[in-house]
């Protein structure tokens, strides 16, 4: 991970950022109860480039590892699903930046929220095992006490300073 | 009029989770644990709960399950600082007597045997260490066992036996018997699809119900050992599947009553009743009562009262303990 290893997806495809979110009017009244949608969820993730891929000074959005189509919200059952692809199959940054996914999205939204993050099907050669992981609360509660990883984590979240 | 009641709700660990709540063996204390790295034991005054002590600076880190020794006298914690403590009450407090370390990592979860003479623990290292306990309060690690591949969740004993049964991510349940001073695994059971979290045994211990990742709780019989190789045979009964909307994440078997309740990430408490009618080989068992938004998140850990029926504990990632009254059809 640091500068001087080789990186293991060294010429990714760049892909061109979603535009800014045009408010409606109902949005702006503050009266109006706005649900929260998948594109809140998109930005909640990508609007500040607030999660980086931990190899590259791009945002996850500019690398296509999270499109807008992959998040799933239904706010009347708070419910949030993420499906996110590695660059490349054989990714070993795929659990840190599920796990970055997460955090983030758990510190973003209302505790009521059932948050579900998951490798894109058929894009990574370890999905089982990342989604499994992603999914045991336990180890994500065990994980964010792990105070070098947290620090990790919270580097990828950090918005980046370019 | 059949159904569950909610008697209380505490703020048991604030602006945290609450993991796991243990009621002590005559049933009027209850202890629970949480992301707040403590514990606290709460009774009954007058017709209201209080917290009567906080045992704080055991754990360095989150305390995920708290056990009581069948005396009563002793409490024990896991903790996912790798260690477990030993507390011991004095009147109406408890210090702290002992730390138990060893384990690599997380331990997941810690029980007492019924003689109380042993003690076993289990953690994400992916063993399982049984303990024994002499009359000098000492504790000494009699064996380490690993028969899952993957991070040990829950360990449960036998009601009656020296029989041990744990539950993995492996999505495997291991029981595991003493044989010349060594423990060792004598049956796996395999079923179900993802992690089992969760295990309980019915009162007179033929049965052992398990929960999981897969959404279902299944029911698993021993039976005579037909190889006669001295392992043990314990087969799956019964399948509840359609009721869990998410993770199972505990349950539990009454002693008194029969009604085996759950602990849902769908936020919700159930409770079902076997058939009584039903064939012994394919019991039967049906949903009694409900409460869907028994917590407004993830529900950990259910525990029924052991003295006193139809009283069950509850808690949550809200951090609140939630007490039910279960009430059967007259």
């Amino acid at each position: 991970m640091s500068g001087e290893t080789r990186l293991e997806n060294a010429n990714p495809v760049i892909f061109q950022r979603s535009g800014e979110r045009l408010l409606t009017a109902t949005e702006e009244d503050e009266d109006v109860h706005d649900p929260i949608d998948d594109r809140e969820i998109f930005d909640i993730l990508f609007d500040y480039q607030s999660i980086n891929d931990p190899e590259h000074p791009l945002s996850l959005e500019e690398l296509n590892v999270v499109e807008q189509v992959r998040v799933k919200v239904d706010d009347a059952e708070s419910t949030v699903g993420v499906e996110f692809t590695p660059t490349i199959p054989h990714c070993s940054m795929a659990t840190l930046i599920g796990l970055s996914i997460k955090v983030k999205l758990l510190r973003s939204l209302p505790d009521r929220f059932k948050i579900d993050v998951h490798i894109t099907p058929g894009s990574h050669a370890s999905e089982e095992a990342v989604n499994k992981q992603l999914a045991d609360k336990e180890r994500v509660a065990a994980a964010l006490e792990n105070s070098s990883l947290l620090e990790v984590v919270n580097q990828c979240l950090t918005t980046r300073s370019i | 009029k059949q159904g569950l009641s909610l008697v209380h709700r505490l703020s048991a660990h604030p602006d945290s989770r609450c993991w796991f709540v243990s009621w002590s063996p005559t049933g009027t204390l209850l202890a629970s644990c949480g992301g707040d790295k403590a514990i606290r034991i709460w009774g009954r005054q007058g017709d209201s709960w209080i917290c009567k002590t906080v045992l704080q600076d055991g754990h360095q880190r989150t305390v995920r399950k708290v056990a009581w020794s069948p005396c009563g006298n002793y409490l024990a914690s896991a903790s996912f600082d790798a260690t477990t403590c030993i507390w011991k009450k004095k009147e109406d407090d408890f210090e702290s007597l002992t730390v138990l370390e060893g384990h690599e990592n997380e331990v997941k979860c810690v029980a007492w045997a019924p003689s109380g003479n042993l003690l076993a623990t289990c953690s994400r290292d992916k063993s399982v260490w049984v303990w024994e306990v002499d009359e000098e309060d000492e504790y000494e690690c009699v064996t380490v066992v690993n028969s899952h591949t993957q991070d040990v969740k829950h360990v449960v004993w036998h009601p009656t036996q020296e029989l041990l049964a744990s539950a993995s991510y492996d999505n495997n349940i291991c029981i595991y018997k003493e044989e010349d001073d060594d423990w060792e695994c004598r049956a796996t059971l395999k079923g179900h699809t993802s992690t089992v979290w969760g295990l309980s045994f019915e009162a007179a211990g033929q049965r052992l119900a398990s929960c999981s990742d897969d959404r279902t709780v299944k029911i698993w019989k021993e039976y005579p050992d037909e190889s006669r190789q001295g392992d043990l045979s314990w087969k799956c009964v019964c399948t509840l599947s359609g009721y869990h909307g998410r993770t199972v994440y505990d349950v539990a078997w009454c002693r008194l009553t029969g009604a085996l309740a759950t602990a849902c990430g769908d936020d919700a408490v159930r409770v079902f009743k076997e058939d009584e009618a039903s064939d012994p080989d394919q019991p039967v068992f049906s949903l009694a009562a409900q409460v869907t938004k028994a917590h407004s998140q993830d529900v950990n850990c259910v525990a029924w009262n052991p003295k006193e029926a139809g009283l069950l504990a509850s808690c949550s990632d809200d951090g609140d303990i939630a007490i039910w009254k279960f009430q059967e059809e007259d």
